[in-house]
């Protein structure tokens, strides 16, 4: 207990067995008993509710689920039963195309924008009607003129990751200090070696941010369209499962996402700590 | 073109539109002129357009009307043989000192091969007395070393003039003395052509051969060009003894305390603003302390 990142951790873990310990309890039920499951979901599930036992999986279900799944993550057969990690990959995959083609467009566009006033006046209208759009809402258009689901999906991925990293980019670039423009001009830099060794510098963290909440939203995303399109990835595992009423498999599917998109996170918040300068 | 003429600013005005959407003129027909080899300093109140005539001299920005002239061109844009020390210190946090003068030293030799670029750049460093902080980033530095970073940066790409803004007004005293020290001696060894501002009566004493003194603004302009009357080879701690010591800074001070805003009102009958008066005070020591702006103002 000396220092506080042990203390925090060790509340961390007791904080854990607690919440396993009173979902443990309530799945296998308690002397309180009460209406655990809806009697009709239970005819739907095809067992009978005895004893008060809940259908819901308790944790231990959950750790036998996931110990499965960790056996054989990449297992596939056929277009209904892969594996999570097989599935998780598919997810990944898109994700990093629409992101990848996001930030081909984000940033260039984003650097544009920054450095002329008068672009990012007359660009920001378009802007500000389409942030607020969700991503999903593009689902059909993207259907209809692209009549690929997949890649449907991969456009949903680039339009969502777009403008947070275009926004961003735009103003980090706006805000580089004069001063360390007028030092690259005294020197006789050239514009194009102006941008990448001041200003892509100096603008790196804001655009990093960007980057980050564009991962955030992309990983949101992404589980709601493959969910939608169906075919592969983790959206269309968790809806998957949820048609053969495995509640276990949707849990450890939910965790599954939630790790992931953490992984995702602290890569790019590793990246922005190695970029950003102290002033 | 003549060496007495290497600098010469002919004629500048500088107009800027205040938030109000008005124009104001911060100083207008402006001349002087600056030989090679000379070190010149510019006093005048805050706001007198001081930063505005070097930013005009490094090109950095261009005047309204008029123009300055270097070695024979009219300045049209920066170049790097004129090269700035920011006041403040200006340096690209992201790089290491190192990487701060190799900046300037490849965008002053881009064919240089990295070895050599990363030798002339430690020579620099180390010339103004860094050597051993090379890997350290600007944000690690005290007030004093970065100062020096820009002047190992500036001195670097080896500038035909040396553009200096209150390099040292940011500084404790002490750091302040130690670089004026360097800085002299630096300009003195190669016969460095220098323009600079400064707030400090004593540093425009220690350093410069001329004082020009802008009037205080709007409309400022140039009342008169102040020759030091010290000899060049000045030591620090023995200029105060010198004849002429109170008599150049009772001078200059008493231009920042009255005649500085007063000037326009009493302007001298032949006053020519192509040429200002030229004045070196050197009469018999006046026994004044050098003490406080306010109590010499009496005098
Ligand atoms: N880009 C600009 N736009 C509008 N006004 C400006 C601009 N640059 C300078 N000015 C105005 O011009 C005047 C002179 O500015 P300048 O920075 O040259 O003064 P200075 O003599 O260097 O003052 P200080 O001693 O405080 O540094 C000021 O009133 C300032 O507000
Ligand atoms: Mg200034």
């Amino acid at each position: 207990m000396s220092s506080p990142g042990l203390r925090s951790a060790t509340l961390s873990i007791v904080i854990f067995l607690l919440f396993t310990l009173a979902w443990h309890v309530a799945v296998s039920g308690g002397a309180s008993g009460g209406p655990a499951m809806d009697p009709e979901y239970a005819k739907l599930m095809g067992i009978k509710v005895e004893g008060g036992k809940s259908a819901m999986p308790g944790p231990l279900d959950i750790g036998a689920k996931l110990v499965e799944h960790l056996r054989k993550p990449f297992y596939d057969n056929g277009p209904n039963d892969k594996g999570l990690g097989l599935q998780l990959l598919f997810s990944l995959g898109r994700v990093a195309l629409g992101y990848g083609l996001a930030i081909l467009v984000a940033i260039p566009l984003g650097f544009v924008i920054g450095m002329f006033p008068v672009i990012y006046r007359a660009l920001d209208p378009f802007i500000q009607v389409m942030k607020p759009v969700s991503p999903l809402a593009w689902m059909p258009l993207a259907l209809y003129t692209i009549k690929d689901s997949s890649l449907s999906a991969i456009f949903v991925i680039f339009i969502c990751s777009l403008w947070p990293m275009l926004i961003n980019t735009a103003f980090g670039v706006a805000g580089v200090r004069k001063e360390w423009l007028n030092v690259a001009r005294t020197l006789e830099v050239s514009s194009w070696r102006q941008a990448i060794t001041v200003i892509l510098p100096a603008a790196a963290p804001t655009i990093v941010t960007g980057m980050r909440i564009s991962i955030g939203i992309a990983w949101l995303v992404i589980v709601a369209a493959e969910m939608l399109v169906g075919g592969t990835g983790i959206g269309y595992f968790v809806w998957n499962e949820w048609n053969n009423l495995s509640i276990a498999n949707v849990i450890v599917a939910i965790l599954m996402i939630g790790l992931v998109g953490m992984a995702l996170d602290l890569a790019l918040a590793r990246f922005q700590r190695r970029i950003t300068f102290p002033e | 073109m003549s060496d007495a003429k290497f600098i010469s600013i002919e004629g500048i005005t500088r107009r800027f539109k205040a938030p109000d959407g008005s124009l104001t003129t911060v100083f207008r027909d402006v001349w002087f002129s600056i030989p090679r080899g000379e070190f010149v300093c510019m006093i005048g109140h805050s706001g007198c357009g001081k930063t505005t005539v070097l930013n005009i001299l490094s090109g950095l920005d261009l005047p309204d009307e008029g123009v300055a002239i270097v070695d024979g061109k009219a300045i049209e844009g920066p170049s790097l043989d004129r090269a700035v020390i920011f006041q403040s210190h200006a340096l690209l946090p992201w790089r290491s000192v190192l990487g701060n003068v190799t900046y300037a030293v490849t965008s002053r030799w881009p064919k240089w091969a990295r070895a050599q670029v990363e030798e002339h750049a430690r020579r620099f460093i180390e010339k103004v007395g860094l050597k051993g902080a090379e890997a350290k980033k600007p944000a690690q530095l005290s007030g004093g070393m970065k100062q020096r970073v820009g002047i190992a940066r500036a001195l670097s790409i080896e500038p035909k003039i040396l553009l200096m803004d209150e390099p040292f007004s940011a500084l404790d005293a002490l750091t302040r003395g130690t670089l004026q020290d360097e800085v002299r001696r630096i300009c003195l060894e190669t016969g460095q052509t220098v323009f600079m501002i400064t707030h400090d009566v004593d540093e425009a004493i220690y350093l410069a051969d001329k004082i020009i003194l802008m009037t205080n603004g709007p409309e400022a302009l140039v009342a008169e060009i102040v020759e030091n009357p010290l000899p060049k080879d000045r030591d620090r701690n023995q200029i105060h003894k010198h004849p002429a010591f109170y008599a150049i800074r009772n001078h200059l001070i008493d231009f920042l305390v009255t005649r500085s805003r007063t000037f326009k009102d009493e302007m001298p009958a032949n006053y020519d603003r192509r040429h200002p008066p030229v004045v070196r005070p050197s009469g018999a020591p006046q026994p004044l302390p050098p003490s406080e702006p306010g109590q010499t103002a009496a005098a």
